[in-house]
């Protein structure tokens, strides 16, 4: 199992000061949250730990060896992406889509065998999608768009489980069926790293917490340490009340 | 998708153009029976037919072929690449570059291999301008090469245009045939058909990592893809394709974009099944094309550009019309 860490990482957003550097350690069996108000570069830190985008300065380590310096294959079998947008420029069917993580496993002749199907159809029960296998992406609603792209990336079964937005368009108990899913992935030895909108969702599913300021800072640790009101106020610039139930905080927006 | 899945479909698109092949050889200026069209490829028949057959009218009909399911394949490359089912290589003024070369050899006097040579020319020109246009100062996005693509075709057909009014009237009516589209002049079919048999073996193993871009080059790079040097490539291979079709019969439409998306529509969107098919189906059409363009008006005959307008254009619509 691997361990995705950054040595003192800038990401690159275009027009704005570089943030303070970052130094993550995200370990097998973590599921990480990211926090912080929109625009504040949570889908740029998430490319660029995937690779997808250069840093502004400093790296990203994938058990200590350097990303850039790994072939893209490799990488792509180590860490994968749920992206929030999703193109869908060709009809494609919901087991095409799923079976395209498995790209990163076969070789350039290899046709896709019996085994790679029932691995996908295994993630697509696992999302709640298995019976719409046969229907095109393009006719589905956002929340299925959402789980068959989660079953993609279990699809192509990475240690590193990148999420941008995860719980996005989710009914209630789907979001909370995805997080079941998420954390018991990570019980198993993955890791999962997130961004996520829903302070309460992170506050409750997630281990560890990075939250990222509107200024540049960022800070980051262990869930119950990072989830102080008056630094969640100041992140959100928004006034929260706090209640305990089931063991775990709720944070409620103050009517002004 | 497992072998034997891809194996059906194109073992019957083979078939059918083997018979439109057989059927394009035996009907002309004189009617051959299948049987003694038959005869004459096994290696008997009479002298006459003979020549007909193997000296006249196979040539042809395999260059047809070969133009076809080279534009049909250059159209598919180009729509995954641009990632836009409507993108094809004239979209992208290639076929401009290449008409402006022939016709300014042809304004020149020159005949022959020198009218191909320029079109080849002229098509790798409109290659590089338009990609190196849109490459610009760094990063290129779809929507950008196409906009690029659009604007360096009008300005090829602006040209074109101006040339057509410089030239002596005996001169156009062999430029308007070239820009229609015209086998009469194709030549050795070999290089051709050599171009797209190697293109279809080189990017039978590239098919997944197709698919993959096929869904945006951000998923495609996340799924281990190389993706600027798969896009450089593709659009290089796409570029040499049309040039070479080009170069044989001059600038038929309609192939790049109607095949191709025909096939989606049956067939679903594996480059590893389209992109085969798109060279037998593509060169099914052009082959019946021509046969048409031969025999509605013999002796005279028309330029198969025109028949593959007439028969791509309603069956498009009638396709998109009936999909969902």
């Amino acid at each position: 199992m691997t361990a995705l860490t950054t040595d003192n990482l800038i990401i690159d957003i275009p027009g704005r000061a570089p943030g303070s550097p970052l130094n993550l350690e995200v370990q097998p069996g973590q599921v990480w949250g990211v926090l912080g108000p929109n625009g504040v570069g949570k889908t740029t830190l998430l490319h660029t730990l995937a690779g997808l985008r250069a840093p502004h300065r400093g790296e990203v380590l994938l058990d200590g060896r350097a990303l850039g310096s790994l072939k893209r294959k490799s990488v792509s079998q180590q860490l994968g992406l749920v992206f929030q947008d999703r193109q869908d420029g060709f009809p494609a069917t919901v087991l095409e889509t799923a079976l395209i993580g498995r790209h990163p496993w076969l070789s350039s002749w290899q046709m896709e065998s019996g085994e790679d199907i029932a691995i996908a159809e295994r993630a697509l029960q696992a999302l709640d999608v298995g019976h719409l296998r046969d229907r095109l992406v393009s006719t589905l609603s956002g929340g299925e768009r959402q789980r068959v792209a989660i079953a993609t990336l279990m699809t192509q079964a990475p240690d590193i489980w990148l999420l941008d937005e995860p719980s996005n368009h989710l009914d209630l108990h789907h979001q909370v069926a995805v997080m079941r899913l998420l954390s018991g992935h990570a019980e198993a030895g993955r890791a999962v790293f997130m961004c996520l909108h829903d302070l309460n969702l992170a506050a409750r599913w997630c281990d560890h917490l990075l939250l990222m300021y509107p200024s540049g800072e960022a800070c980051w640790g262990p869930a119950r340490e990072m989830l102080v009101p008056s630094a969640l106020e100041s992140l959100y610039n928004q006034t929260l009340m706090t209640v305990e139930v089931d063991g775990a905080p709720v944070f409620v927006p103050v009517r002004s | 998708m497992p072998v034997s899945d891809l194996f059906r479909p194109l073992a019957a698109l083979a078939l059918v153009a083997l018979a439109a092949m057989l059927v394009s050889v035996s009907v002309g200026s004189a009617d051959l029976g299948i049987g003694d069209t038959l005869s004459v490829l096994v290696g008997g028949g009479s002298e006459l037919h003979r020549t007909l057959i193997l000296d006249l009218r196979l040539p042809r009909t395999l260059s047809a072929f070969a133009t076809g399911g080279l534009l049909a394949v250059a159209g598919a490359l180009m729509q995954v690449l641009l990632r836009n089912p409507l993108a094809d290589p004239y979209v992208l003024g290639l076929s401009g570059g290449a008409a402006v070369g022939a016709l300014l050899a042809m304004l020149a006097g020159a005949a022959g291999f020198l009218i191909s040579g320029s079109a080849f020319a002229g098509a790798m020109l409109a290659t590089l301008l338009v990609f190196g246009l849109a490459h610009g100062s760094g990063s290129w996005t779809p929507s950008r090469l196409l906009l690029t693509g659009v604007v360096v075709a009008a300005g090829w057909g602006a040209m074109i245009t101006l040339i057509l009014a410089m030239s002596p009237a005996s001169r156009l009516p062999g430029m308007l045939y070239w820009l229609m589209g015209d086998l009469s002049h194709a030549g050795q079919p070999w290089p051709g058909l050599a171009v797209l048999v190697l293109v279809c073996l080189l990017v039978f193993p590239l098919g997944r990592s197709l698919n993959v871009l096929a869904r945006g080059s951000l998923q495609a790079a996340a799924l281990g893809v190389s993706v600027r040097s798969l896009e450089w490539l593709i659009y290089l291979v796409a570029s040499l394709l049309t040039a070479t079709a080009v170069t044989m019969a001059g600038a038929v439409g309609f192939v790049g974009l109607v095949v191709p998306h025909m096939l989606r529509l049956a067939l679903g969107n594996d480059q590893r099944m389209i992109l085969p098919a798109c060279a037998l189906a593509g060169g099914t059409l052009l082959v019946l094309a021509d046969t048409l363009a031969r025999v509605v008006i013999a002796p005279e005959q028309l330029p198969v550009g025109v028949i593959t307008a007439l028969i791509g254009v309603p069956t498009f619509l009638y396709l998109l019309y009936r999909s969902r």
